[in-house]
C-alpha cells in the first residue's frame, strides 16, 4: 500500500473535527474499538485500521466529505457492506472510510417499465426480496448476496453463477447518481436505454471504488422464470465434463447456470452438507435450465443425452424445486465445506478459455505438489471463470506466503493459456501487482487516463488495481521509449 | 467532399505512426472502416481521411467458447455469414447504416462497435458494449494498447470496451475487436396484436415483457405508417417446443385486448428488418427522402408521450425496444429543438441521424451532455487523445 502521509496522521484530530460538521451525531466512528470492525473486507488475509469511518446518510453529505477531503488532501476508501474477496475496501491508515450502510433503502420500483431505483448499500438480495411478490427479480446473484451491497456490486461489477445467461452487474445496470472526488454529483445512464455520448456508466461498474462514490443505482428486474430444473452429472474425467459443457453450448443452449466442481471439492461439499452426490466421480456438473416449462422439459432431455454422449457415470434430473436446490446446497457451501476441511482457504478467480480446461488442472496438480499446498476446484464452467481454493494453515510459518505464490502462478497461468486474472471479484489490492502479467505499461496508462479524468488528486481509494499510480500530470505527456522520442523526424515545440 | 485528403493506414505500426504524425502536426483524423455512417455528424469539417484496412482476419473463432476475434475493418456481413454458418449470432442485432443513405452495404465490424448500432433484440440481449470483449487499437496520442480480454468473464482492469463502444473514434482507432457471440434460435414467430394506439401499445410490450412468456423484442408501427392498421410486434425466439408454448401463453395474455395473429418465420423476419432500418418509415419503402429522420431514445413508458408531442410536427414514428427507442420521421427540418427538448423531458436524449446539411450544420447531431457529463467526457478525451486530432468537431 502507499506509504501513510505523516502529515495527515498529525492532523487526525482535524480531520475528524470536520467529518463530524458535515455528519453530525453517530455517523463518524473514531475510537480505537469501534474501527476495529472495518479494518479488512472479504480478504481477510490484509488488515488495515482505518484513520476515521464516516457514515453519511445523504448525497449532500457524501459530496461535502469528498470535497472536504479533496481540498485537504486526505484519502478516501469507499464501503459498502465489506465483502469484498480482493481487498477493494481495504482501509488506509492515512484514508478515511466512508461507509455507505446507512443509504439502505429502496426508492422507487416501476413494474412497467421494469426497473428498480435503490440505494447502494441495499444488499443484493434485499432487490429481489422487494420485487418478488409480483414475480420478479434482480438477476446477479454473487454468492455473498444475502450481505452484499448493490453499491459494492456495481463497484465490482459482480457476477456469480447465473451470469452466463444474465450477465454481470455491468448488464444489468441502467444507471447511477455518483459524486466525485472533487464533491460534484452526476448522473450516468438512467432509465431510458444506451447513452448519449460516451458511455461512462459502462466504465464506471467494475472501477474498485476508483472513480466516485456511487449514491443511487437503477438497475434492471426481470421476470422469475415459469421454472427451474437442473441435472446433476458426474464423469470419470475432467475431459469428459469439459467435452459436456462445449457440447451444451455448441448445441445452441445457454443454461442458467453450469458449474463444475472437482474431487477434491466434491468431497469436501459432501463431508458438509450430505447433497447426495456421487463420490467416486473425477468431476460433477451442475447444469441448470430455467424458463417455461416447455422449454426446460425440451432442454433437460437435450442435456441429459448429451451426458450419455460423454459417459457420464451419474445423471440426474431433479423433480422437484426441493431436489433442484438440494443439487445447489453443496455447490454453494464450497467454500465453507473447505474451510472445514483446512484451517485456511486462499480463493482464485482466474478466468480461462474453457478449451484449456484440462491442461490448466494438470498444470495446477503440478503446481499444487511444488507448493506441498492442496487445492480443490470449482469452477464456472459455462464461462471459465475458475475457483481455485488454495488450503493453507496461516499458523504454520510460511504457508501464507506459499499460498500466495502459488495462487500468483495460477493466475499467471490463467493468462498465459489466454484467460485473465479476475472473472468477477476484482483486482483489489489482492492481483495489483500482477496486473503487469496482462497488460503493459501502455495499456496500464490508457486506464490510468480514465482514473485521472474522474480523479486528477489520486486521493479516492488509491493502492487499488494500479500497480503504480503515477501523477496525472506526468500521464498527459507524450510516450518516451527508452529516452528515444517516438517520430524523430517531427519537429517539437 | 471530393478535396478531402485521405490516408491510408495498413497494420497497426503505419496506424501508430500515421495518428502520431497527425497528433504532432495537429492534423485532424476523420477515421473511416466502411464509410456507411459517414454523414452522421457535422458536415463540412476540415479533416483528413483515415482509411482503415487491411484489419480484415478473423483471427479466431471456436464456437463453444461464444467468443470472436476478428479486425476491426471485416465487413459486418462477412462475420454475421460466418456465425450463421455455425449457427450462431451477435445478439445484439447490428445493422448496416447504408441502406437508410441508399449506399450499397459496407458497415464493418469496427464501426457498428464504434457507433453502438444495437437493434431490436437490443432490448433483452443488451447492446453492443454488452458483448463487446476486447480491443487492440490506437489512441489519439499515437499509442498501441489493448483493453478488455478474451474472455466472456472479465473485471480485470478498467472495462474500456464499454468506452470505446459509442465512442465513433474519438478516442482511439480499433484494429482487433472480441465479441461475445450466442447460438442463434432455432425458431423465431411473431405475434401481432392489431388496432392498439401508442399509449396501449406501451402497456403490452410492458406486459408481455414482464411475463414468463420471455420476450425477445417488442416493437409498434402506429396505423399512419402502416397503411392505416397500427401492429404491435411481440418477437419469441428459441427452440421450436418452448417457442410454441410461449407462443400460446402470449395469445392467452391479450387474446382479450386485441386481435392477435401469428406470423411465421419469413413474414416475421421481414417486419422485424423494417423496424430495424426504420424503412417502414418511408411511404416508398426507401428512406432516401427529404426531411429528418432522429432515434430517441426514452424510457419504455415514455414512447408513447413522443410519438404524442411530435406528431402536430406531421411526424411518422416508429417504437422499438418496447417503446424506448423512437425513430421519428420529421417533414420539416426546423423543429430540431423541439424534437430535443421532448426527448429531455421524457429522461432521454435524441439522435439526429439522416438530415439535410443545413439541419447539421445548425444543431449538433448529438443531444447536449449535462455540464458535468460533458466535462467528465472532455477530460477522458483529452487523456486519449490530447491534441484533438480524432474528428472532434463531428457531434459538436
Amino acid at each position: 500500500m502507499p506509504v501513510p502521509d505523516g502529515a495527515v496522521l498529525s492532523r487526525r484530530g482535524e480531520i475528524v473535527a470536520a467529518l463530524r460538521r458535515i455528519v453530525p451525531g453517530e455517523g463518524v466512528i473514531a475510537d480505537p474499538t469501534s474501527l476495529r470492525a472495518y479494518e479488512s473486507d472479504g480478504l481477510t488475509a490484509y488488515r488495515q485500521v482505518p484513520l476515521v469511518v464516516v457514515l453519511p446518510e445523504t448525497t449532500a453529505q457524501v459530496s461535502e466529505v469528498l470535497r472536504w477531503c479533496n481540498e485537504a488532501g486526505v484519502k478516501v476508501v469507499p464501503r459498502g457492506s465489506g465483502t469484498s474477496l480482493s481487498g477493494g475496501a481495504l482501509p488506509l491508515e492515512d484514508g478515511v472510510l466512508l461507509g455507505l450502510s446507512k443509504f439502505n433503502q429502496v426508492l422507487d420500483i416501476d413494474y412497467d417499465s421494469r426497473v428498480a431505483v435503490v440505494q447502494p448499500g441495499v444488499t443484493n438480495l434485499a432487490i429481489t426480496r422487494a420485487v418478488e411478490d409480483r414475480g420478479f427479480y434482480y438477476a446477479p446473484d454473487p454468492s455473498s448476496q444475502i450481505a452484499c451491497s448493490i453499491g459494492g456490486n456495481v463497484a465490482e461489477n459482480s457476477g456469480g453463477v447465473h451470469c452466463l445467461k444474465y450477465g454481470l452487474t455491468t448488464n444489468n445496470v441502467l444507471g447511477v447518481e455518483m459524486v466525485m472526488m472533487d464533491g460534484e454529483v452526476v448522473r450516468l445512464g438512467g432509465q431510458h436505454l444506451d447513452p448519449a455520448g460516451l458511455d461512462l456508466l459502462g466504465i464506471v461498474v467494475g472501477s474498485e471504488g476508483l472513480l466516485g462514490v456511487v449514491t443511487e443505482v437503477t438497475v434492471r428486474i426481470l421476470p422469475k422464470p415459469q421454472t427451474a430444473r437442473a441435472l446433476l452429472l458426474g464423469f470419470d474425467t475432467v475431459e469428459r465434463a469439459g467435452q459436456c459443457v462445449a457440447d451444451v453450448i455448441a448445441a445452441g443452449i445457454i443454461p442458467a447456470g453450469m458449474e463444475m466442481m472437482d474431487r477434491p471439492a466434491i468431497h469436501a461439499a459432501e463431508a458438509f452438507v450430505h447433497a447426495g452426490y456421487p463420490l467416486d466421480v473425477e468431476a460433477l456438473l451442475i447444469v441448470e435450465l430455467d424458463g417455461a416449462h416447455a422449454e426446460c422439459d425440451y432442454l433437460v432431455e437435450q442435456v441429459a443425452k448429451m451426458a450419455t454422449i460423454n459417459g457420464a457415470v451419474t445423471s440426474r434430473v431433479s423433480t422437484s424445486e426441493e431436489e433442484r436446490l438440494a443439487f445447489w446446497a453443496g455447490r454453494k457451501a464450497a467454500f465453507p465445506a473447505v474451510g472445514r476441511i483446512s484451517p485456511d482457504y486462499y480463493c482464485m478467480d482466474g478466468t480461462i478459455p474453457r478449451r484449456r480446461l484440462p491442461e490448466v488442472l494438470r498444470r495446477m496438480a503440478a503446481l499444487s505438489d511444488h507448493y506441498g499446498l492442496k487445492v480443490a476446484n470449482v469452477f464456472h464452467a459455462g464461462d471459465g471463470n475458475l475457483h481455485p481454493l488454495i488450503l493453507y494453515d496461516a499458523n504454520q510459518p510460511g504457508e501464507l506466503e506459499r499460498a500466495e505464490d502459488f495462487g500468483a502462478d495460477i493466475l499467471r497461468l490463467c493468462v498465459e493459456v489466454g484467460g485473465v486474472l479476475t472473472g468477477e471479484h476484482g483486482v483489489g489490492v489482492e492481483k495489483r501487482d500482477l496486473m503487469g502479467t496482462m497488460f503493459t505499461d501502455i495499456d496500464l496508462a490508457h486506464q490510468q487516463r480514465v482514473k485521472c479524468a474522474f480523479d486528477p488528486n489520486l486521493l479516492l481509494n488509491p493502492g487499488k488495481v494500479f500497480p503504480t499510480l503515477h501523477r496525472c500530470a506526468e500521464m498527459g505527456r507524450m510516450h518516451i521509449h527508452h529516452g528515444a522520442v517516438p517520430f524523430p523526424d517531427l519537429p517539437r515545440f | 467532399m471530393a478535396d478531402q485528403k485521405i490516408l491510408r493506414a495498413n497494420g497497426t505500426d503505419e496506424l501508430v505512426e500515421a495518428i502520431g504524425q497527425a497528433a504532432a502536426r495537429g492534423q485532424r483524423l476523420e477515421v473511416r472502416g466502411g464509410g456507411t455512417k459517414s454523414a452522421i455528424g457535422r458536415p463540412g469539417r476540415d479533416t483528413t481521411l483515415l482509411q482503415i484496412q487491411g484489419f480484415d482476419t478473423v483471427t479466431d473463432y471456436d464456437g463453444p467458447e461464444l467468443v470472436l476475434t476478428a479486425g476491426a475493418s471485416t465487413p459486418l456481413a462477412k462475420i454475421q455469414t460466418l456465425l450463421a454458418q455455425n449457427n450462431q449470432m451477435l445478439a445484439f442485432e447490428p445493422f448496416d447504416h447504408a441502406v437508410l443513405f441508399g449506399l450499397a452495404p459496407a458497415a464493418t465490424l469496427g464501426g457498428v462497435i464504434a457507433a453502438g448500432v444495437s437493434g431490436s433484440r437490443r432490448l433483452t440481449a443488451g447492446a453492443v458494449r454488452d458483448h463487446f470483449l476486447g480491443l487492440r487499437g490506437v489512441s489519439g496520442r499515437g499509442e498501441a494498447f489493448m483493453g478488455g480480454a478474451k474472455v466472456v468473464k472479465n473485471v480485470t482492469g478498467y472495462d474500456l470496451p464499454k468506452l470505446l463502444a459509442n465512442s465513433w473514434g474519438q478516442l482511439a482507432v480499433m484494429t482487433e475487436v472480441t465479441l461475445k457471440v450466442l447460438p442463434r434460435p432455432q425458431t423465431v414467430q411473431t405475434v401481432v396484436l392489431s388496432g392498439l394506439d401508442e399509449r396501449q401499445a406501451c402497456l403490452v410490450m410492458g406486459q408481455a415483457l414482464g411475463s414468463q412468456a420471455d420476450v425477445a423484442a417488442a416493437a409498434h408501427l402506429p396505423a399512419d405508417i402502416n397503411g392505416g392498421l397500427a401492429l404491435t410486434a411481440l418477437r419469441l425466439e428459441g427452440f421450436e417446443p418452448s417457442v410454441k408454448a410461449r407462443v400460446q401463453m402470449v395469445l392467452e395474455q391479450f387474446k382479450a385486448t386485441a386481435p392477435c395473429d401469428i406470423l411465421p418465420t419469413e413474414a416475421s423476419a421481414l417486419l422485424w428488418e423494417q423496424v430495424q432500418h426504420a424503412s417502414v418509415l418511408q411511404e416508398t419503402g426507401t428512406l432516401k427522402g427529404e426531411g429528418a429522420l432522429w432515434r430517441i431514445n426514452v424510457p419504455p413508458m415514455a414512447g408513447s408521450q413522443v410519438i404524442e408531442r411530435l406528431k402536430p410536427f406531421g411526424a411518422r414514428c416508429l417504437l422499438d425496444w418496447a417503446g424506448g427507442l423512437v425513430w421519428a420521421l420529421l417533414p420539416m427540418t426546423d423543429e430540431a429543438k423541439g424534437v430535443r427538448d421532448v426527448a429531455s423531458t421524457l429522461g432521454g436524449h435524441a439522435m439526429l441521424i439522416r438530415a439535410p446539411q443545413a439541419l447539421r450544420l445548425s444543431i449538433p447531431t448529438q443531444q447536449p451532455l449535462a455540464p458535468g457529463v460533458a466535462a467528465l467526457t472532455q477530460r477522458i478525451k483529452d487523456g486519449f487523445d490530447p491534441k484533438a486530432i480524432l474528428d472532434p468537431e463531428r457531434f459538436i
